[in-house]
């Protein structure tokens, strides 16, 4: 490496700030939980896992941890996903698969609309028909 | 790039000492072979201040906080953790926390703790300079270089209000004032990294987990003051500091941001390292300087201060090492960010290395205005097995004890000072019921008779005297008015020493005998050590009520002393028993009783 300009080193911070911040947990306030069971991984757990980081990454959205878990109970509807985000409720969304992960970082996080076709747990029939509104 | 987890593995000395870096392989080499190595990132930091449950390995983003971990581990970390995503409950630190809700934060020991001075301490990998660059590092270097005026900078840390963390308390911005006044066209940057302090390690273990703080603090300082040449003197027995430095050293100057035409500033600055040979005295600024020039390590009297007459003559700003992580940080947010944290009169944090008889020993950093007790009880989980609280050292060699009366003192220069002892650079060593005062007193007296110059007579021979008569004290044949010569030794030591060593060398003697009288009485008076320390003042004895004759001690007594038939109750022989305690440690039955 040669020697750095001010440039140089503002350039170089903000691209090693953005990898570190992921590392950081301070100042995430949302989740996302995902099972990754024996039979998480084996319904495609991993590729929802992998999708998330890139999607949340193309969205430059810093403010979520992705974070794993073991088997949620709900095998049947394996990958299964929760997603905490404030003023939201907890919510478990089931047969997640790369598209599904898409629409939970666009209307669950980011519009704050829950994705209804996809919940399997938490919030009741009505919340769900209301949109999570 | 993004990864899943973030394996952080302790590279702190305590950690490594339990193998951390057996761990820190044998995860590379787990999540290899079981095929994860592209989606984990495996950092070694520095020291998480929770040495006590060492060896600490921390999983990012579920902030799982792993102690006491072993190599063997590893396998079952990567398997379970990273590619099924179950905690490995048994070596989580809170067994019963669900993963959801496992947060670093929810751990007692760090709740009360704010962290400016260790703030990368356990995050980045210090070795890696990108890394501190991430966390704002070299900012505040970029912003003093090409917005800052040398007076911008000496008002924004009088504005800050930092005072030296080295012992004195010096106002951090008087001393670089003082030094950029100062007449002379060549000055010296010096970092105070000799830490003697017995039970002290927070100067350690921040060069270890963050070298770049004090290096850009360093040639801040060198721009306000006009100096081109810094030096840290660090003891050689700190092999991992010296190398973590060494390399952080190499790693800013082939980025341009230590040596010649800093960023295109045209501000030349360098850092030279000087080892130490670990002498206490070498700490003391004056000898310390003497030390770097190559002669013996011996104070000389102040006046001339350094900040006027340093380093070869020439004026030179002497910092320690935790004064100086703390620049960058007030230089980016601002001396007012920085002013608001503490006391009225002490700003900011201060770290202690907390020892003894605490539950959690360790690193802990502090807003100012703390009391004792929250971090005694809170963060350091009180007193171990179940023991009575008796006081604690803070001061080190040139401090006091501080007992249960004067607990809820807020920390900070001033009311530790009119509580008889001292801030010193940050040793805390906490006494339990079983810790005999004199015996502390006297730990301590012999560390600075040991460790003084022997240049002015006050220290070498008062040192000693004070030596004599505790030792007198501790054999049963003290006298009463051998508390007399104590407090005229002392006083004469404190006029009449040369160096900061001798004027507080008296300070744990003349402490303990102010805040224990009656535990001194009884030595004295009564011929007793009412903790059992004292071997000379003390004599065990079996009690034949509850002796079964079951002739566990006699087999164990090393000399012999211990008669008896099998099934009759034992006596153990005064005038051979060498009082080593093993009987009391072997009886079951409580049968050994000390007297
Ligand atoms: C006997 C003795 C030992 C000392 N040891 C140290 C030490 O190990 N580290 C340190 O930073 N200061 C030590 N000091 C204090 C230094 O003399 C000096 O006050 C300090 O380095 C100034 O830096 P500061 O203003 O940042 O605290 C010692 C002082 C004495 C009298
Ligand atoms: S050395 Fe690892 S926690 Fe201190």
């Amino acid at each position: 490496m040669a020697k750095m300009t001010v440039e140089d080193l503002r350039k170089l911070r903000e691209k090693k700030q953005n990898e570190l911040n992921k590392r950081d947990i301070n100042g995430k306030d949302c989740q996302v939980i995902i099972g990754m069971g024996t039979c998480g991984i084996a319904a495609g757990a991993k590729v929802v896992l992998d999708t998330f980081l890139k999607v949340l990454d193309e969205h430059k959205i810093t403010n979520v941890a992705v974070t794993q878990t073991g088997c949620m109970g709900l095998c049947y509807v394996e990958p299964t996903v929760e997603v905490l985000v404030p003023g939201m409720p907890d919510t478990i969304y089931g047969k997640v698969d790369a598209d599904t992960v898409r629409k939970i970082v666009v209307q669950h996080i980011i519009d704050k609309k829950l994705v209804a076709d996809h919940v399997y747990d938490r919030p009741s029939a009505d919340i769900i028909k209301n949109g999570g509104r | 790039m993004a990864f899943r987890n973030y394996i952080l593995v302790c590279g702190g000395t305590g950690c490594e000492s339990s193998r951390a870096d057996q761990i820190f392989k044998n995860l590379i080499a787990e999540c290899e072979a079981q095929g994860v190595a592209d989606e984990v990132q495996i950092v070694k930091t520095g020291c998480f201040g929770f040495c006590e449950q060492g060896p600490i390995v921390k999983i990012l983003p579920e902030d799982s906080f792993y102690v006491q971990v072993k190599p063997e581990d590893a396998k079952e970390l990567v398997a379970e953790h990273i590619v099924k995503g179950r905690e490995v409950k048994r070596l989580l630190y809170d067994k019963e926390k669900s993963a959801k809700h496992a947060q670093v934060e929810d751990i007692k020991f760090y709740q009360k703790q704010f962290r400016i001075v260790l703030r990368n301490c356990g995050f980045i990998d210090p070795e890696n300079i990108d890394e501190y660059i991430a966390r704002e590092g070299y900012e505040a270097l970029e912003k003093v270089l090409f917005e800052m005026t040398p007076d911008d900078v000496i008002e924004e840390m009088k504005t800050a209000g930092l005072r030296g963390r080295g012992g004195a308390g010096f106002p951090t911005w008087m001393k670089w004032n003082f030094t950029k006044q100062a007449e002379g066209d060549v000055k010296y940057v010096v970092c105070n990294a000799d830490e003697g302090d017995p039970g002290a390690y927070m100067d350690r273990s921040t060069l270890e987990g963050d070298p770049h703080s004090v290096l850009e603090a360093m040639t801040i300082c060198g721009y306000t003051i006009g100096a081109h040449q810094g030096y840290i003197y660090i003891r050689a027995e700190y092999p991992l500091a010296i190398h973590r430095l060494e390399v952080a050293m190499k790693q800013a100057r082939e980025y341009g941001l230590l040596g010649k035409d800093i960023l295109g500033s045209g501000f030349d600055f360098d850092i030279e390292i000087r080892l130490g040979a670990g002498a206490f005295v070498c700490g003391e600024e004056t000898a310390l300087l003497q030390s770097i020039e190559g002669h013996r390590g011996m104070p000389t009297p102040r006046p001339p201060f350094p900040a006027v007459k340093g380093l070869w003559g020439k004026p030179t700003v002497i910092n320690n090492v935790e004064t100086w992580a703390n620049v960058p940080v007030i230089i980016t947010k601002g001396g007012k960010w920085f002013s608001q944290i503490g006391t009225a009169d002490s700003k900011g944090t201060k770290v202690f290395a907390l020892t003894g008889k605490v539950c959690n020993s360790g690193l802990v950093e502090v807003p100012m205005g703390t009391t004792l007790r929250e971090i005694v009880f809170d963060i350091g989980g009180g007193i171990a097995h179940g023991k009575k609280f008796k006081a604690v050292q803070t001061g080190g060699p040139s401090g006091g004890v501080i007992t249960e009366r004067d607990l809820d003192t807020p920390i900070d220069y001033a009311s530790l000072q009119r509580i008889g002892s001292m801030m010193g650079s940050g040793g805390m060593i906490v006494m339990d019921e079983d810790d005999c005062i004199v015996d502390v007193a006297k730990f301590y007296l012999n560390f600075t008779v040991d460790e003084s110059c022997g240049k002015c007579a006050p220290c070498r021979i008062g040192g000693r005297s004070l030596c004599n008569i505790l030792e007198k004290i501790t054999r049963g044949s003290g006298t009463l008015e051998d508390i007399d010569r104590i407090n005229e030794i002392g006083l004469a030591m404190k006029k009449g020493s040369l160096c900061a060593l001798g004027q507080t060398s008296p300070n744990p003697v003349l402490s303990t005998l102010k805040y224990f009288p009656e535990e001194y009485m009884a030595h004295i008076v009564d011929k007793k050590c009412p903790s059992g320390k004292c071997k000379k003042l003390i004599s065990f004895e079996i009690n034949p009520a509850k002796c079964i004759g079951c002739t566990a001690c006699a087999r164990k007594c090393p000399v012999g002393a211990i008669t008896g038939e099998k099934k009759q109750p034992h006596t153990i022989n005064p005038a051979v028993c060498i009082k080593c305690g093993v009987c009391k440690e072997t009886c079951k039955f409580g049968a050994v009783e000390i007297h």
